[in-house]
């Protein structure tokens, strides 16, 4: 047999599109990170246990109101947003003048809080959500058998990852909400409501996260350590990606997940600190971060 | 001459009566229950492993002149975490027995802690064998299940069903390891082969990686030597890849009653395990299983029952005993069958292994079941005498001598 680097080329294949897949998860949830700290300058870390709510209101959903995957991938961002929205207004909005870590220490203790309560209630073993029948099966691709599910799972993610770019890069709603952050005051003077803009931000970062947790159901249990156990990596990519941009966070996401996919093949005992690896080194030499501004 | 003879039978009297009050330090049993309470195995043990001690001690009643007592705490599973509980459970609480304790690497540590303070140990939670082996103490008596026991069991009934070459994905700390070896020695010792391994970190969330590897490996048997939430994970995702379709079987060496919960039946359906205890076995399991069901809102796993037991046939042991004293308390439980719900004339070895009866089981169909928890068809009994290492064999150095 052919092998690429001492493995057989169908494993590397495989492997690399299985990092993709674990990738898509990561760009997903950093991009939501990445808009709240560029505008809101907040590092959320409830964006783990907003993850986790998301997957739980999907699972609400069906089990209680018999409300399907589709609809779920629409109502339980919503949800999460809301109470994004309830979070900013009572409690984040009032920290904005003070130090990056009371928001830091705000959002963690909230974190706490949240996942508590579920494990509270629902343990930790987590509950089944059943993949949606349209998108059960797989496909043989010659290398690999490709769950339809996770084909899915990487198309979704990298359309609301590059609409979300578009929406913040290149529409005049977009150059309000950096221009908001660059100068609230200045913006403010123009007639536009900086602090509801502010508020709606926060919501949809979180609601980035709420979508990522419906579209983690149904592989993963629906767990209430779901979001704990995932948020440090993806904070680690943040920091590689430079807090803040969008597009960083994208590509970085994806190919953070490469690489930790390879790890699971080469060494896989290093699968869980490779990330954390790859953040110290690229510290060390980029401290901004590799797509981060100087400042 | 007389008078002598009188002043020591009195004496003597004087001793027996001393005996017959029980000795209890500090006046109180004090019960430390400690697992993980927040992560992947709290489900399993947790919470639900103090109710069951505390129904033990509210089941065994009063101790003449000595109050009983339950403490419990998370050991994070981090063994630094948990040798610190212990150490201060005893130095500073007065702690007499540590209960529990999944999680072998802290199940270790804790061992090492018991034996130097001379303090009981009852392990339900933990699994490897080294517990009763290079690690065996005088102190430590190993309950419910162990590595070896799951070995035997699924190693050996998946190989005599032409299971004959296995993968093993493997949670990367000392209970993993310990299980894919004797797993490993099973399934050669039967005419098997091994072809490969991957280890993966404790709580784990993405498991393909690992199952595509264990698939191009082409074994017919791919093995789980992990728990869990590690184990559901990766059930789950075998199912979605298509693992079991195309042909390979899925051993989940370790697999509790919680977890095929969680998994629901239609992906658990057909998983053949090795398990200590089932609720639903006979009319005295039932009765108790339902109880606990009440307080604990779950049916009880095997790792919970063995906590219940243990702790009753230890406090009966110190009413016997008359005294809480280690080895006092562990030579009269050892000289005692246990006899309860969970074990009918389960025996205490020398070198700590609680030996009774282990259970093959296979996870029911969906249309097989009659309800929540009715779970398992048990297919055969593995009597006590073949469950576990045998004694010859064993490499505990207080055996040998």
């Amino acid at each position: 047999m052919v092998e690429l680097i001492g493995i057989p080329p169908q494993l590397l294949f495989g492997q690399l599109l299985l990092g993709l897949i674990n990738g898509s998860f990561y760009a997903l949830l950093s991009l939501g990170l990445a808009v709240i700290f560029g505008m809101l300058n907040v590092i959320n870390f409830a964006h783990g246990a907003l993850y986790m709510m998301g997957a739980f209101a999907a699972y609400f959903l069906l089990q209680y109101l018999g409300i399907g995957y589709w609809p779920a991938l629409l109502l339980a961002p919503l949800i999460v947003g809301a109470i994004g929205i309830v979070i900013e207004k009572t409690m984040l909005s009032r920290l904005y003048k003070l130090d990056h870590l009371y928001g830091l220490l705000l959002t963690f203790g909230l974190a706490l809080i949240i996942e508590g309560l579920f494990r509270n209630y629902y343990g930790v073993s987590g509950r089944p959500y059943p993949i949606p029948p349209a998108l059960a099966g797989g496909h043989n691709l010659g290398f690999m058998f490709l769950p339809t599910y996770r084909g899915w799972v990487v198309v979704a993610s990298l359309i609301v990852c590059l609409g979300t770019w578009f929406l913040i890069e290149r529409t005049r709603l977009g150059a309000y909400l950096r221009a908001g952050t660059e100068n609230p005051t200045l913006v403010r003077a123009f007639g536009i409501n900086v602090p509801l803009m502010m508020t709606l931000t926060y919501g949809f970062g979180v609601a980035l996260a709420g979508f990522a947790g419906v579209l983690a159901a149904p592989i993963y249990q629906v767990n209430p350590l779901m979001g704990s156990d995932l948020i440090i990596v993806v904070f680690a990519i943040v920091v590689i990606g430079g807090m803040g941009s969008i597009l960083g966070s994208i590509v970085t996401g994806l190919g953070l997940g490469v690489i930790e996919g390879l790890t699971k093949v080469f060494y896989p005992e290093a699968s869980s600190t490779v990330i954390f690896v790859i953040m110290a080194i690229v510290l060390l030499i980029r401290p901004a971060g590799l797509f981060g501004r100087t400042a | 001459m007389n008078i002598k003879v009188l002043g020591a039978c009195a004496s003597a009297i004087a001793l027996l009566g001393g005996a017959a009050q029980a000795e209890i330090s500090g006046d109180a049993v004090k019960i430390g229950v400690m697992n993980d309470q927040s992560g992947l195995y709290a489900d399993l043990a947790g919470q639900g492993s103090v109710e069951a001690a505390r129904m033990a001690v509210e089941d065994f009643g009063e101790l003449d002149g000595a109050s009983i007592e339950v403490l419990s705490a998370d050991h994070q599973n981090k063994p630094d975490v948990g040798s610190n509980t212990v150490r201060e459970w005893i130095d500073v609480d007065g702690v007499d027995v540590i209960v529990d304790v999944p999680t072998s690497s802290v199940a270790l540590a804790v061992t090492e802690i018991t034996r130097e303070k001379n303090k009981v140990f009852l392990v339900s939670g933990a699994a490897t064998t080294q517990l009763t082996g290079e690690a065996c103490s005088p102190t430590t008596i190993h309950w419910t299940y162990d590595t070896y026991a799951l070995a035997v069991g699924t190693g050996r009934a998946m190989v005599q069903e032409g299971g004959d070459s296995w993968f093993f994905i493997t949670a990367d700390y000392a209970f993993g390891h310990q299980l894919e070896e004797d797993t490993a020695n099973v399934v050669k010792e039967e005419g098997g082969e091994v072809l490969g391994s991957v280890r993966h970190p404790l709580s784990t969330a993405d498991f393909s990686s690992y199952l595509l590897q264990a698939q191009g490996s082409g074994a017919k048997v791919i093995g789980l030597a992990n728990a869990g939430t590690d184990t559901t994970n990766a059930i789950k995702q075998a199912n979605e890849f298509g693992i079991t379709q195309a042909g390979q079987q899925m051993a989940s060496l370790l697999m509790f009653l919680s977890d095929v919960n969680a998994l629901g039946l239609d992906v658990a359906q057909g998983l053949v395990l090795t398990t200590g205890f089932y609720w639903d076995m006979n009319d005295e399991t039932r009765g108790w299983s339902e109880r606990f069901n009440e307080r604990a809102g779950q049916m009880p796993t095997m790792v919970q029952a063995g906590v219940y037991s243990a702790v009753l046939h230890y406090l009966n042991a110190i009413k016997a005993a008359g005294s809480d004293e280690a080895p006092a308390v562990v030579e009269q439980m050892k000289a005692t069958p246990v006899n309860d719900f969970f074990a009918k004339n389960g025996t205490i070895r020398e070198d700590g292994r609680m030996v009774h009866d282990m259970y093959l089981a296979r996870v029911k169909k969906p249309d097989e079941s009659s309800g929540p928890w009715d779970y398992y068809e048990i297919l055969r009994t593995i009597p006590g005498d073949q469950a576990f290492l045998p004694l010859e064999e064993s490499t505990c150095p207080a055996v040998n001598q």
